[in-house]
């Protein structure tokens, strides 16, 4: 580096190619494991005994022990929130679709007034923060019965998931050229013929996808769940009730039980969360 | 029997007039092409025809019914997409059978007209493939025969062969003009490639705009053009013109030379002529060959006459060199005159 200072010699593109290329490799990672290596702890203390949990020095080689796993699943009441969550989360999914859909296909097919700014309204609903949301609903509820019951978290969830089932779906919709549309109404259907049997065959892989991820927003969700339930508490409120008075060992395996699901919900429907985010999916 | 009559249809989107009061009869089995430049507002009448776009008033008659309250379904057309739209989750058998199965005709007969027209397009090896393993030129045969099988009154055809290459599209259309003709259905063909409209059609109607400027069959459109934007859009190369101004009684002063012309009552016209109706002889216009391009059987030569650009097809036997001085007068009957303030033909 010195001598290219001292003989002035100009770098060569490929220098400052190969520069780029290090910069690149390197942020990446640095992002992998950022992400991979909290995960990776979580399994190997998951799947290692209680004594090597607490235990020094680390091996960091999970011994496939089932014991922490095992006793996890069968604490009280695990059993009946996992039930909840699942529950809860299949209802977000069918809500959020049901709702979503539709909205993604008329911002991708008609033009009305206020689109623009419908658009950036669906996505402004993120940033409202819950907590200020979450006690006036919550007497709400309790006025109109939904308290405590799986419906009335299942649609404050619907909330949270249905910007993404919106531009999910906008996206997909955007994807299918209006003629495909157009030339199924000249042989011989209407609209909604003409959705059924032309375009709903080719977005259904994005709309599973855009469902599946409304499934793990739903199932991850902890902030709602904990305010909106008493009873029928999902797996995350549930958890973070009672994972705070357990030993090490049992929260690890309570972490692993959160994440893992979702990491292959997610590993599942990347693709198309490719395609919400701007990045061409073909 | 499928007559189609658009009477007095315009549309506007927003502000922009794309369609102004158009007026259009194509009989009975008749092939008509709409030729214009992009953004003339063909697609937009062939759209208007086909249901998928409404008028902003007018009526659109086909057969006899009027239809412009019709959606689509319900207006007896078939339609022949510029990007195809061959359904690519769809086999092409079933792309074929698509609006037959609509119908909800027989089995048997829905095979054997799937059969039918996919033999008349070449395709019947390719029944069982989907579009994404398909090439250009044989989705538009797919689409093509899925508009045939439907057997409609009408078909609609959207530029349906300006996505293919040079030589594929020479050969779908002669083979288009053959199938059509057969099929004896009526047809509307939207193209902005003078040498397609001029090779398939019945009659052209030459858009500009948003209005029809000329509807005439293609030697009329080519010989005898309505106005100075057909004779100027039409033809390669285009007409020339000189601007001309009265000497007397039928006689105008043509960049020097006289001619005999038409009395308008008007003391300047534009003289026109195509550049191969001009014969190297004395007595003519003076012109300045600026650039020769031999073309085999004619020679390109681009001249100048009164400082303004003038084309001539010439004979390829004929010697000019760039700078040459030459005197070229035209054919006496294939002069045409134009009114220079409302372009029209004199």
């Amino acid at each position: 580096m010195t001598d290219a200072v001292i003989t002035d010699v100009p770098r060569s593109v490929s220098d400052a190619r190969a520069a780029g290329r290090f910069l690149l490799i390197a942020s990446t990672v640095l992002l992998c494991v950022w992400v991979l290596v909290p995960i990776y702890l979580l399994i190997v203390n998951t799947l290692s005994s209680p004594a090597e949990v607490t235990g020094f020095p680390k091996t960091g080689i999970p011994s496939f022990d089932f014991g922490s796993v095992q006793f996890f699943l069968s604490f009280a009441g695990v059993a009946r929130a996992l039930w909840n969550s699942v529950l809860v989360a299949v209802l977000t999914m069918v809500l959020s679709i049901g709702l979503g859909a539709p909205a993604g296909y008329a911002l991708s097919r008609f033009d009305f007034p206020g689109k623009e700014a419908f658009r950036l309204l669906v996505v402004m609903t993120r940033a409202f923060p819950l907590p200020l949301l979450a006690l006036p609903l919550a007497v709400m509820f309790i006025r109109v019965g939904l308290d405590d019951t799986a419906l009335g978290l299942a649609i404050v969830h619907t909330v949270l998931a249905i910007p993404f089932a919106v531009l999910i779906t906008f996206s997909l919709f955007s994807g299918i050229p209006i003629e495909l549309e157009e030339a199924a109404w000249t042989l011989g259907c209407n609209r909604w013929q003409a959705f059924r049997k032309v375009v709903l065959p080719l977005v259904l892989p994005g709309i599973a996808a855009s469902a599946v991820f409304a499934f793990t927003i739903s199932w991850n969700e902890v902030f709602a769940a904990a305010v909106m339930t008493i009873e029928n508490r999902t797996l995350t409120a549930f958890l973070i009730q009672s994972l705070n008075v357990s030993p090490l060992h049992l929260k690890f395996a309570g972490g692993a039980a959160l994440v893992i699901p979702a990491l292959i919900f997610i590993f599942a429907v990347r693709k198309y969360l490719f395609a919400m985010w701007g990045i061409a999916n073909r | 029997m499928a007559e189609i009559v658009i009477k007095n249809v315009a549309k506007s989107f927003g502000s922009f007039k794309a369609l102004h009061s158009i007026d259009l009869t194509i009989s009975d089995q008749e092939f008509m092409v709409l030729l214009g430049a992009s953004g003339c507002g063909k697609t937009t009448l062939l759209r208007i025809v086909a249901g998928l776009e409404t008028p902003t008033q007018g009526e659109v008659w086909i057969g006899g019914r009027r239809v412009d309250h019709l959606p689509p379904r319900e207006r007896g057309i078939a339609m022949v997409f510029q990007n195809y739209a061959v359904f690519p989750h769809l086999t092409v058998f079933e792309n074929i059978a698509f609006g037959l199965r609509m119908k909800k005709l027989p089995q048997a007969e829905i095979d054997g007209r799937v059969t039918r027209t996919a033999e008349l397009m070449h395709i019947e090896q390719l029944l069982k493939r989907y579009s994404g393993q398909l090439s250009g030129g044989q989705r538009q045969r797919v689409a093509v025969a899925r508009a045939l099988a439907m057997e409609p009154d009408v078909i609609l055809m959207d530029e349906p062969l300006s996505n293919l290459d040079a030589l594929l599209r020479l050969e779908m259309r002669a083979e288009l003009k053959g199938v059509l003709a057969a099929s004896k259905t009526t047809t509307i063909y939207v193209t902005h490639d003078q040498v397609e409209a001029m090779s398939l059609a019945d009659r052209i109607s030459v858009m500009n705009q948003g209005r029809i400027v000329q509807a005439a069959t293609p030697v009329e459109v080519y010989r005898n053009p309505a106005a100075r934007f057909v004779g100027s859009f039409i033809g390669n190369p285009p007409m020339n013109f000189i601007p001309a101004t009265r000497e007397g009684e039928g006689r105008w002063n043509v960049a020097g030379i006289t001619v005999e012309g038409p009395d308008a009552g008007r003391e300047r016209l534009d003289f026109a002529i195509r550049p191969e109706d001009v014969d190297i002889a004395p007595g003519g216009l003076k012109a300045t060959a600026r650039v020769v391009e031999p073309l085999g059987a004619h020679t390109l030569v681009t001249t100048e006459v009164n400082g303004a650009m003038f084309r001539a097809v010439l004979d390829s036997d004929i010697r000019v060199s760039p700078g040459d001085e030459l005197s070229l007068v035209p054919k006496p009957d294939r002069v045409r005159w134009f009114d220079p303030e409302t372009t029209a033909a004199v």
